[in-house]
């Protein structure tokens, strides 16, 4: 009987090589106590909504209205939705054909990216077209066509800092070669420079044709927030090694410290002024998924191009119309995102309560979370400056180390499923993300509720204090 | 080395094009590319299948992924940007065109009161809400709003969707077709275009591995198969038959393509058709479900126009249905169906609401499949909850029920009006058969060019089909499809032409198409 093509043998290798961990083995064991009636507290993923964040009011009531237009012709829709909200919603349908049940332009409503590049000016002082940006269903579906565009083959090598796995993933679906390098967590979890130039190299000597370089900033899952003399770096590095430039900047707005605010990529190259600001390829990606807005269900995000040839953004907008357009009312949301109410408007200090209390939560639960980790037997961690994540790294003693082995799991993976079977909590283990060998991680989000926060922090401390006491037989630990 | 699946597909399809090819080096088969407004021209010296040196930047045109440059997407291709390029005139300057333009379909009530209220759920128990939605809207929202974990609707949902939503998919799969449907084989995507290509992704290895796709075909198909690498295997419909999907043409450009070294895996069919309108009876299905059968093939049905039947004499038949009806279950017949928002009578195509409803394969693979899926990590909660409602609109009974029935079958009836209008008034002109449009929302007339315009449009660089089609848009504001981006018989010219013009608007457009057409059949009269 000859193999159908859909048994396991006959498929794609690149999607059987491709890994997820973020929604991977720690995910689904998680999901499957969940369904025994475990509580389980999934701190897997950047999910804020789905850990009790409430959305924000406004633009809520604006898509709403944008979904049933006929609303605007009642009477009594004063009654529940506010003026302003009722103007931005006539606003956005205005600036579609037919409302949100049509297909918009593939790159998405032109009225819609016109505000991206207001937003952009305002941010950066820098004037962008809105013909390089292009609205995507979620930033990840950004990220899958631009690595798609790179990727030619084998021999094509990207270069992901320790790093979200949808890079990893998206590498190995498209056939092409991950070229690593470590941030240095004794650093903060700093960039340096040199430790990027021996990556390439080594690449290179291997016959890898080094493409582009990935950036989270803020960073996934170390939330470190690259300093303005680091971007620099970056950036000439790039120039120098002739790298295109991923920047992907969806946690620009989960700022949880003063000393380095949040700088785009694009505004530090365009004050590095020519040539260089005139040649490094760059792509920079944002979404409505993170900083307070946190609506991950929408799928609403979009890439900016800068420097990239106009016969190459042909192609690209080629490959984003096969799949027609991107969701319309996401592209509503990140209208007003962008272009939040304004003093004076009559949703302005709910908008304002709503958000500084998401964020000033979250600069505590990250403070919290830090501190809680740091109190625990051979624990370490970082302190979360950005993004949502915590990324402790565990110190695991040489006997648990060998249970791992005799459990034929990986250490982290074997620490993070003893943690979930015991405590509910689920987190992604540290090898999904890339890290040194011998040094194991996981890492949880900062998310759960500020009121639930003490309770898990303790509940872990309880289990790894008694794992650690188990394990533990004073010859020595994992480390570096 | 071997032709990409575009390349091949068009030279099979438009012989008459080699002069052109002679002419220049430049990429041969201009009709079907996409030309943008940012480029002078897309033609530059480097062909898709060279790599050039390396340029001083690291992403350019000659070293991006070539299979990228190879796929081709006519809907959107050529004559659309120059459509919309006047339409950005007309708003310039109103009347410096002789026509204007929308297609201005309403949305269904009910749907858009459910989805208003999930988006914002916090009115869900205000009781002003009472007075401006519908009690069973806020009742629906009410169920759906629970059935997501913590009420969360901004919250990433599991990766295959919102189970809840799944199992009301599944229930209205199996009221559809009177057999179960599981919903752990359903996978929500944002649209039914990304779970093709999902699909595209795992059956394709290698440029040996085929996928048989009618021509004409909607283009995602070919697109997809480049964008993978793998090789497209046409099998001709037959005009003459009003589009019929022949057996012995299936087994014969099977043979042909095995012959050659190609693994053939899935046979694409996309019923009713997209651009030909057919729908297929059910002993014709039959026989393609046990073609797939016997050959080993996965059956990719695309049934996105499920509820665009225009004649009484055919109906919807699900491959499901059929299938399963024939006693074949999950043993005998891997079946992938992918269903959509966008199409039927909603139409909400700026949504990306859709599903693939995968049977027949083993638990390893799921994962697989499962694993991919999870990487985007969720397809658009509001688009989950809007095919969770079309899969189970509101019933007899129900509140809004009238009124929900009143807006579908005004919809549809309108639909099978303007299917018949047009098809009878193409069907006037001259030169021109068109054949009817039984489902879907598009007509396909074959129009017969004469030596002289085939000429011209040689002389401008340009396929025939297309050369007609930028002239009939310039001249009418008419934006159609030119056959080559969908296939067609070498040496026969079509485009594709929806039905969705509003009613009162149709009398003036076709009296400006006959015009239109009139005045170009005298120009080019050999």
């Amino acid at each position: 009987m000859p193999p159908k093509p859909l048994d396991y043998g006959s498929i794609n290798e690149n999607v059987k090589k491709s890994q997820y961990a973020v929604r991977g083995e720690l995910y689904l064991r998680a999901s499957e106590l969940q369904k025994e009636g475990k509580k389980i507290i999934f701190t897997n993923v950047g999910n804020p909504h789905a850990l009790g964040q409430k959305p924000l009011s406004f633009p809520r009531q604006v898509v709403a209205l944008c979904q049933a237009p006929f609303l605007l012709d009642d009477p009594n829709v004063g009654l529940l939705f506010p003026a302003d909200a009722i103007a931005r919603a006539k606003h956005y349908l205005s600036l579609t054909s037919g409302g949100l049940g049509a297909y918009s332009d593939s790159r998405g409503l032109p009225g819609v990216r016109k505000e991206v590049a207001e937003f952009i000016l305002r941010r950066d002082g820098y004037p962008t077209d809105p013909e390089l940006i292009y609205l995507t269903d979620g930033a990840s579906k950004g990220v899958m066509q631009i690595l798609n565009t790179i990727i030619r083959g084998q021999d094509d090598g990207i270069l992901p800092v320790p790093q979200y796995p949808l890079y990893s993933a998206t590498i190995a679906l498209l056939g092409g070669t991950l070229v690593p390098y470590y941030l240095e967590e004794t650093a903060n979890w700093g960039l340096d420079v040199n430790e990027l130039r021996q990556s390439v190299e080594q690449a290179r000597f291997k016959g890898i044709t080094v493409k582009a370089m990935v950036i989270i900033n803020p960073g996934n899952p170390t939330g470190q927030c690259l300093s303005e003399a680091n971007l620099r770096e970056v950036l000439q590095f790039c120039y120098q090694e002739n790298l295109a430039l991923l920047g992907d900047e969806v946690y620009q707005t989960n700022i949880y410290q003063d000393e380095r605010p949040f700088i785009s990529s694009r505004k530090v190259l365009m004050d590095l002024g020519p040539p260089i600001s005139k040649e490094v390829q760059l792509i920079s990606f944002h979404s409505v998924s993170k900083g307070y807005y946190g609506e991950c269900g929408q799928r609403g995000g979009y890439f900016e191009m800068t420097n990239i040839p106009p016969e190459t953004v042909d192609e690209i907008y080629k490959v984003a119309s096969i799949s027609l357009s991107p969701n319309v009312p996401a592209q509503i949301f990140m209208g007003v995102m962008l272009h939040p109410p304004q003093p004076g408007d009559i949703s302005y200090d709910k908008f304002v309560r709503e958000s500084t209390g998401i964020l000033e939560s979250l600069r505590r639960r990250a403070r919290l979370m830090t501190d809680g980790f740091n109190s625990c037997r051979n624990v370490v961690c970082n302190f979360t400056e950005g993004a949502m994540y915590s990324f402790p790294q565990i110190r695991l003693p040489p006997r648990a180390l060998e249970a791992a082995k005799q459990a034929a799991k990986v250490p982290d993976v074997f620490y993070c499923l003893k943690l979930l079977e015991a405590t509910g909590i689920s987190t992604v283990p540290g090898s999904g993300f890339g890290q040194r060998e011998g040094v194991f991680h996981l890492r949880t989000t900062i998310l759960p509720d500020e009121e639930d926060m003490p309770a898990i922090m303790d509940s872990f401390k309880k289990f790894n204090d008694e794992f650690m006491e188990q394990y533990e037989d004073n010859r020595g630990y994992s480390r570096l | 080395m071997r032709k990409s699946a575009a390349d091949r597909f068009r030279h099979l399809f438009n012989r008459s094009l080699i002069l052109l090819r002679h002419r220049h080096h430049h990429h041969p088969f201009p009709s079907s590319s996409s030309l943008s407004p940012f480029s002078r021209s897309r033609f530059f010296s480097s062909t898709p299948f060279s790599m050039a040196s390396d340029s001083p930047f690291p992403v350019t045109a000659q070293n991006i992924n070539p299979k990228v440059l190879k796929c081709e997407y006519a809907v959107r291709g050529e004559v659309v940007t120059l459509a919309q390029n006047l339409q950005k005139d007309l708003q310039a300057n109103p009347g410096s065109h002789p026509f204007d333009e929308s297609l201005g379909q309403q949305p269904i009530t009910f749907f858009r009161e459910v989805l208003a209220l999930c988006d914002h759920p916090a009115i869900l128990d205000k009781s002003e809400t009472q007075g401006l939605f519908s009690t069973d809207a806020i009742q629906r929202a009410w169920q759906i709003v629970d059935q997501i974990p913590g009420r969360a609707t901004g919250a990433y949902s599991h990766s295959q969707g919102v189970k809840g939503l799944r199992d009301t998919i599944a229930a209205g799969i199996e009221e559809r077709d009177g057999f179960p449907a599981n919903p752990d084989d359903i996978f929500m995507t944002d649209g039914a275009s990304p779970a093709v290509h999902n699909m595209m992704q795992l059956l394709i290895r290698s440029e040996n591995d085929g996928i048989l796709c009618p021509i004409p075909q909607y283009p995602l198909y070919s697109a997809s198969i480049d964008l993978h690498g793998g090789f497209l295997v046409p099998y001709y419909l037959d005009e003459a038959t009003g589009w019929g999907l022949e057996i012995p043409e299936l087994k014969k450009q099977l043979e042909a393509a095995k012959s050659k070294g190609i693994n053939v895996r899935a046979l694409v069919v996309i019923n009713p058709g997209n651009p030909t309108g057919q729908v297929l009876g059910e002993e014709n299905q039959r026989d393609i479900v046990e073609f797939c059968k016997q050959e080993g093939l996965v059956l990719l049905a695309d049934e996105v126009y499920q509820e665009n039947v225009y004649v009484p004499e055919k109906k919807f038949h699900s491959f499901k249905k059929v299938s399963r009806s024939m006693g074949y279950g999950e043993n005998d017949i891997t079946l992938v169906s992918f269903q959509s928002v966008s199409k039927g009578y909603h139409g909400e195509c700026g949504k990306r609401g859709g599903y693939m409803e995968v049977t027949g394969f083993s638990a390893e693979v799921r994962e697989q499949i499962y694993k991919v899926a999870s990487v985007n990590l969720c397809s658009n909660i509001s688009g989950q909850i809007l095919a969770s409602l079309v899969m189970s609109p509101p019933k007899v009974g129900d509140e809004s029920y009238e009124s929900f029935n009143a807006e579908k079958e005004n919809i549809l009836e309108s639909l099978a009006r303007r299917a018949k209008t047009l098809e009878d008034a193409f069907n006037k002109l001259e030169g021109v058969t068109c054949n009817k449009a039984e489902g879907a929302m598009y007509l396909f007339p074959q129009i017969r060019l004469s030596q002289k315009a085939i000429k011209a449009a040689g002389d401008a660089n340009t396929a025939p089909d297309n050369f007609y089609c930028k002239r009939l848009l310039n001249a009418t504001g008419v934006v159609v499809v030119p056959g080559s981006g969908f296939g067609q018989v070498p040496g026969t010219w079509h485009f594709r032409c929806t039905i969705l013009p509003p009613e009162e608007k149709i009398p003036a457009i076709v009296t400006r198409l006959t015009e239109f057409h009139e005045k170009f059949m005298d120009e080019f009269r050999d």
